[in-house]
């Protein structure tokens, strides 16, 4: 273990080289920063719009197909007596492989039957093993080291030249402010292609636009991420976005945020530690936060909606309570609930007995919703060992029954149901009737009951039976 | 080219690793799930890695052990990502598979002093080594290789002879097969991890990526050709077998004629396969684009040919206009087709001898008319029919009649005839002819 901890440790950056990297003072390590960072941002944007169109997985499909396109380029290069490395070079034959694959992705599913998932399969598996045989015939060439090539697949920051840094930047810049220029029409094609083209929208253009961005982002992706994990940059940050928010626009926003920290950290941290492939730390930053927002997510995190589900569970179980205790009393005397009588101490009880009965819940249960509406001042048991409303939890209580009773009555008129079969239905929708529609039910179903009273139950309740 | 025992080696493991993964790979493709093996054979590196750094050897039972583990992982992730967090499911998986390879490739860069395992040997493979660690069975110097892939395809063929029905089932409507009885979520599981088991037997002899290659293309070729599962399995084990011999020939043959020597088995494979399934797909028997459009050529040709007998007909009943003629603005007005199949209906008219040329116009000959004879009937007693049972108002009677007119035979005539009570004029007041 010390063993470990000490190699561990070894392996640590010292602290001038800690400084070094994050001040930026090196001028080649802040030009890697801003280019990752910069390509994090346009990967992040362009990511929001294929998760929206359930597209997310093209670009990987693309990503492996530039490979062929990348060996290619090299053995032009290199026939033609460079030394192969030309990084515009083999970008530009990695940026034609990859609409070769894309275009062939649309012709398999255009023309057969297969879905685009096989047809993603077939492209990506096929466009590797051709970018493999080449690479093969590559490394056996005399002229000029394939050594660099592997580092597409893997991506590797630290073999990044001043000029291939300028290049990433500035491609990535340009794919921001087209998206953004796009954007009314991008998010249209999210959300209703076909109701886009009916409002002379030309979609099929668009749609050509926004896999060439794909394609732009998963080229100038090659050097840094790599082509395997090229596609984390487009899934990940919109993907966790969609956790914080609702809106496409703020969505875009935070996928871009997330894209951009994810990789300045990764860009930092591989500096720091140099042997650790760049784009499994990018994407392993980005997996991170993917997880913090799958947690606590504003909008759709795991822990709001839980909390969500915990609140309304609470409500219905008060709700619940409060109108078994409000039918109780009023079984055992309908003239006993009648707010002719002011004190509430004059009310009668109910044991706990009938409510454990009246009611598929446990006695623990049962204990635990007594005591919780006791401490907020709606029931309070009194010296007969019963419970009884407080004056509060009367008109609360007296509301629900009310809005139970609506929609029993709205159900049996309406929907004509048989009043045995009522109480049921109206048990689900009685917890979220709003007050515009207890007003549309009251002004539907009752002409003049005044507010005061109870509203009479619609059918027996249970042990009049 | 010097084909030795060492090339029979390494298409038999060829063979059989696309065997095994082209038979699971079936029922991934029927399931829309293709891109799980493209996630499970990325995700499970970690797996490796970490059965690399444990046990500190290339044992396979640790290996198959940590790969599955991790293989199972990435199905129970991607669906509990999908499920809970409500993220789409193709996303969940590239959330799920690039997070796993990035820890695997940093577990193995940091490993790299311990263990003589890199990436580049998960991603393709080195198949050209696989005869060279053998082990004697029978006598006989076998690669372990083969053994360990003879015994994956044992199994997966086993799973899919003995869970035939189930996997047919659950595959083609999974809700159905849990309510009777196949549960779809466990096939799903039990197939997830018999995908991982031969990704993990696969990936040193042939690689990941063939191991996509092999699960997704041969069966999607064989779903070009047939629509019945059992022929479809066979076809794509053949597809694959001739994909694995294929590719190691191609390796050892292709680059010689641009100047070298050979070149990597695995990736060969993969190109063989795929020029196997673009091959099917251009020229494919049933769903071929090439088939298709000839079909498509055929049908447009018939239809060309019989409205231009119906125009020459119709222009002859008009008897007083001689200065209409057909032409090929005339056909285009009629039907919304090009010159192209203008003068192909024409061309194949004259040599059928339905229409000959009359000075410098076209005239229909006895055959032509009869033929436009029927045609025109056709089109007439459907204009009947249509005005009296769907009561459409005149004006818009011919555009249906006009397509109709095309796929009516002899006897649908007669049940026309007989429905329209023998009309002799059509609801424009023209002469239905006899």
């Amino acid at each position: 273990m010390n063993k470990i901890l000490l190699n561990i440790y070894s392996q640590l950056p010292e602290r001038t080289d800690l400084m070094r990297v994050l001040l930026l003072k090196d001028y080649n390590t802040r030009l890697v920063i801003v280019g990752v960072m910069l390509l994090g941002l346009a990967g992040g944007i362009i990511g929001t719009f294929m998760l929206l169109r359930k597209r997310s997985l093209m670009g990987d499909a693309v990503s492996h197909a530039t490979l062929p396109g990348i060996a290619i380029a090299f053995m032009i290069m290199v026939a033609n007596g460079g030394d192969g490395k030309f990084l515009p070079g083999l970008l530009s034959g990695a940026f034609l492989s990859g609409i070769t694959g894309m275009g062939l992705i649309l012709l398999i599913t255009q023309t057969s039957h297969l879905k685009e998932d096989a047809a993603l399969g077939i492209v990506l598996s096929v466009f590797f093993g051709i970018g493999v045989s080449i690479l093969g015939i590559i490394q056996k060439m005399s002229k000029g080291s394939a050594a660099g090539l592997e580092s597409f697949i893997y991506g590797k920051t630290a073999s990044m030249l001043t000029r291939d840094a300028y290049l990433i930047a500035g491609t990535a810049m340009i794919i921001v402010v087209l998206c953004l220029f796009l954007f009314k029409e991008f998010s249209i094609l999210c959300f209703d292609q076909d109701y886009a083209g009916t409002q002379g929208w030309p979609t099929v253009r668009l749609d050509i636009a926004m896999m060439l961005l794909v394609v732009s982002v998963t080229v100038i992706g090659l050097q840094s991420v790599g082509l395997i994990l090229i596609i984390a940059i487009m899934v990940i940050p919109a993907a966790s976005a969609r956790f914080w928010t609702d809106s496409l626009f703020r969505m875009v926003i935070i996928a871009a945020v997330i894209g951009a920290a994810s990789g300045l950290f990764g860009a930092i941290l591989s500096a720091l530690f140099e042997k650790l492939p760049a784009g499994a730390i990018i994407v392993l930053v980005s997996s991170f936060i993917f997880s913090v927002s799958l947690f606590f997510g504003y909008s759709r995190g795991l822990c709001i909606r839980y909390f969500m589900s915990w609140k309304l569970e609470k409500k219905v179980s008060r709700q619940h309570l409060l109108r078994s205790i409000c039918e109780g009393i009023e079984n055992f005397d309908k003239n006993l609930l009648d707010t002719q009588l002011k004190k509430c101490s004059q009310r009668p009880g109910i044991t706990l007995d009938y409510l454990l009965s009246d009611r598929s819940w446990s006695k623990r249960k049962l204990l635990k919703l007594l005591a919780e509406a006791i401490s907020d001042d709606l029931v309070y048991r009194g010296a007969d060992d019963k419970y009884h409303f407080t004056e509060d939890g009367f008109v609360e209580a007296k509301r629900i029954v009310r809005n139970h009773r609506l929609w029993e009555t709205y159900l049996i008129f309406y929907a004509e149901l048989a009043p045995g079969k009522v109480d049921r239905d109206a048990d689900q929708i009685e917890h979220v009737l709003g007050h515009s529609m207890v007003d549309r039910l009251e002004r539907l179903l009752l002409s003049e009951q005044p507010d005061s009273v109870l509203l009479p139950s619609p059918h027996p309740l249970a042990d009049e039976k | 080219m010097n084909w030795t025992d060492l090339d029979n080696w390494i298409v038999i493991t060829g063979i059989l690793s696309a065997l095994s993964c082209a038979l699971l790979g079936n029922f991934m493709v029927l399931r829309r799930l293709s891109m799980m093996g493209d996630a499970i054979s990325h995700a499970v590196l970690p797996g490796l890695a970490a059965a690399f750094l444990i046990s500190g050897s290339r044992d396979s039972i640790t290996m198959f052990f940590g790969a599955a583990v991790v293989g199972i992982l990435t199905a129970v992730f991607t669906d509990l990502i999908h499920r809970l967090g409500k993220v789409e499911e193709s996303a969940s998986m590239g959330v799920v598979f690039t997070t796993l390879f990035a820890v695997g490739l940093i577990m193995i860069v940091k490993g790299a002093d311990a263990v003589d395992l890199d990436p580049g040997c998960v991603l393709y493979g080195a198949i050209e080594l696989v005869p060279l660690d053998t082990k004697t069975v029978f006598n006989i110097p076998v690669p372990r290789a083969v053994i360990v892939l003879t015994t994956v395809f044992v199994l997966n063929a086993l799973f899919v002879i003995f869970f035939y029905k189930e996997l047919k089932i659950s595959s083609f409507d999974p809700e159905l097969a849990t309510t009777v009885g196949a549960n779809a979520l466990w096939m799903h599981f039990i197939l997830m991890t018999l995908v991982a088991v031969t990704t993990v037997a696969s990936f040193e002899s042939v690689g990941s990526i063939l191991v996509i290659a092999m699960l997704i293309v041969p069966p999607a070729t064989a779903w070009l050709i047939t629509d019945r599962l059992r022929t479809m399995i066979l076809i794509s084990l053949l597809i694959a077998e001739l994909s694995a011999v294929l590719g190691h020939v191609g390796a050892l043959k292709l680059p010689n004629f641009i100047g070298y020597e050979d070149t990597s088995t695995a990736g060969m494979i993969a190109v063989a396969s795929g020029a196997l399934f673009f091959i099917t797909l251009f020229f494919g028997p049933k769903h071929g684009i090439v088939i298709k459009s000839v079909e498509r050529f055929w049908t447009l040709l018939r239809i060309s040919r019989e409205d231009i007998l119906g125009l020459l007909y119709r222009l002859g009943e008009l008897k007083n206009v001689n200065d209409l003629q057909v032409n090929s603005d005339l056909f285009r007005k009629v039907t919304g087709y090009g010159k192209g199949m203008y003068f192909s209906a024409i061309i194949s008219l004259k040599l059928d001898k339905k229409i000959c040329v009359d000075n410098g116009n076209f005239k229909l000959t006895d055959r032509g008319k009869r033929m436009a004879k029927s045609l025109i009937r056709s089109h007439r007693l459907w204009e009947a029919y249509l005005h009296k049972y769907l009561n459409l108002p005149i004006d818009h009677l011919h555009f249906s009649a006009e397509r109709f007119e095309h796929v009516t035979d002899s006897k649908m005539q007669k049940q026309l005839l007989l429905k329209t009570e023998l009309p002799t004029q059509d609801p424009h007041g023209k002469d239905i002819p006899e």
